[in-house]
């Protein structure tokens, strides 16, 4: 085990926890939704968010002993797991970000620190600092060519990719969990920004907000 | 607007997701207390500006965020390679003049630039590449 110090970031529920588009009034726009929205958009907040970095041969060892799936090698794979609610991305050779549920990240970077022992390895505890906004409908893509040069045409970019790019002159990862499913991970700062940018960039496809799961 | 591939990434990506950082394969000296003024100098401050093929470091700023080398065409600014950190290229002026086997093709020292590589020198290595 490793000597570095653990500090869970969310300790308890009394504290109250604000997501990064607290202050953007989702609530507000989800009330005027379309009758037949061409694209739906939702945030996930308050997922654990983590950084993995290291060698991927010792990271894979402990993330499938921990999570049970293996770790994305090849560039740009993502990776779920059974229920779909946990996922790895590769960002880079040595990195990697795996997302999970609400109050898992604590226990998550614990089980996997006691796997890795003393191998070179570093986890960054990320989730305040990033938000994932879902986009879903037939005309997610259109919004999604508007905005990021990147090309998501399913032949290019399908199900189960994830790329970190350019997205509305900011950076985001973008990522396709499933085929119906687009997933931004926008970071704190920009993503009052890149909401803003979406509710404009989907006017035309009549773009609805949810707010409930 | 182009696509510069990343060796990392292993696609093409938009060219707004990469930054330049100038000259590849500078090698710092092993022991700067040892070396001259002008060795130091030189390693700091003095950059080959060629015309021709040139070997750049860029970083993949927003992708993957690793450094990695490209092999430019300075007239044309053709990128002909990229390649990893540690690797050599595949391209160098030097095996362009080998190609071309013409006086007028001048090497500088290290194989670094050259001068008056014909456009289909460079083709005929691209082509070899692919």
């Amino acid at each position: 085990m490793s000597d570095v110090r653990l500090f869970d970031s969310r300790p308890t529920a009394e504290v109250e926890a604000e997501s990064p588009l607290v202050l953007s009034q989702l609530d507000e726009r989800a009330r005027r939704a379309p009758a037949s929205p061409g694209v739906t958009l939702r945030e996930r907040a308050f997922l654990g968010h983590l950084i993995l970095r290291g060698g991927a041969i010792v990271l894979d060892e402990a993330v499938r002993q921990v999570l049970g799936v293996s770790l994305p090698a090849r560039p740009g794979a993502l990776v779920l797991d059974e229920s779909g609610e946990r996922s790895i991305q590769w960002l880079s050779p040595d990195e990697w970000l795996v997302i999970v549920p609400d109050g898992e990240a604590f226990s998550l970077e614990q089980r996997l620190r006691d796997a890795l022992g003393d191998a070179h390895f570093a986890i960054v505890d990320v989730s305040g600092g990033q938000t994932v906004v879902e986009l879903s409908g037939p005309m997610a893509r259109e919004v999604l060519m508007k905005s990021t040069p990147y090309d998501v045409h399913p032949r290019h970019f399908p199900a189960g990719k994830g790329v970190t790019t350019t997205f509305a002159k900011a950076t985001a990862i973008l990522r396709r969990p499933d085929e119906g499913r687009w997933e931004l991970v926008l970071r704190r700062s920009f993503a009052d920004y890149c909401y803003r940018w979406l509710v404009d960039a989907g006017e035309e496809y009549g773009l609805a907000v949810s707010t409930g799961d | 607007m182009f696509h510069i591939y990343c060796p990392y990434c292993e696609e093409h990506r938009e060219e707004e997701e990469f930054h330049p950082k100038g000259q590849a394969h500078i090698a710092r000296p092993a022991d700067p207390d040892a070396c001259s003024d002008a060795e130091w100098g030189d390693y700091l401050f003095f950059r080959d500006n060629p015309r021709g093929i040139h070997h750049e470091l860029w970083v993949h700023a927003v992708g993957c965020r690793k450094f990695f080398n490209i092999t430019r065409h300075t007239v044309t600014y053709e990128i002909l390679e990229t390649y990893r950190m540690g690797e050599q290229p595949t391209i160098t002026a030097e095996s362009l003049a080998r190609e071309e086997k013409a006086d007028k093709v001048q090497v500088a020292d290290g194989g670094q630039q050259t001068v008056g590589a014909s456009d289909a020198a460079l083709a005929s290595m691209k082509g070899a590449q692919a």
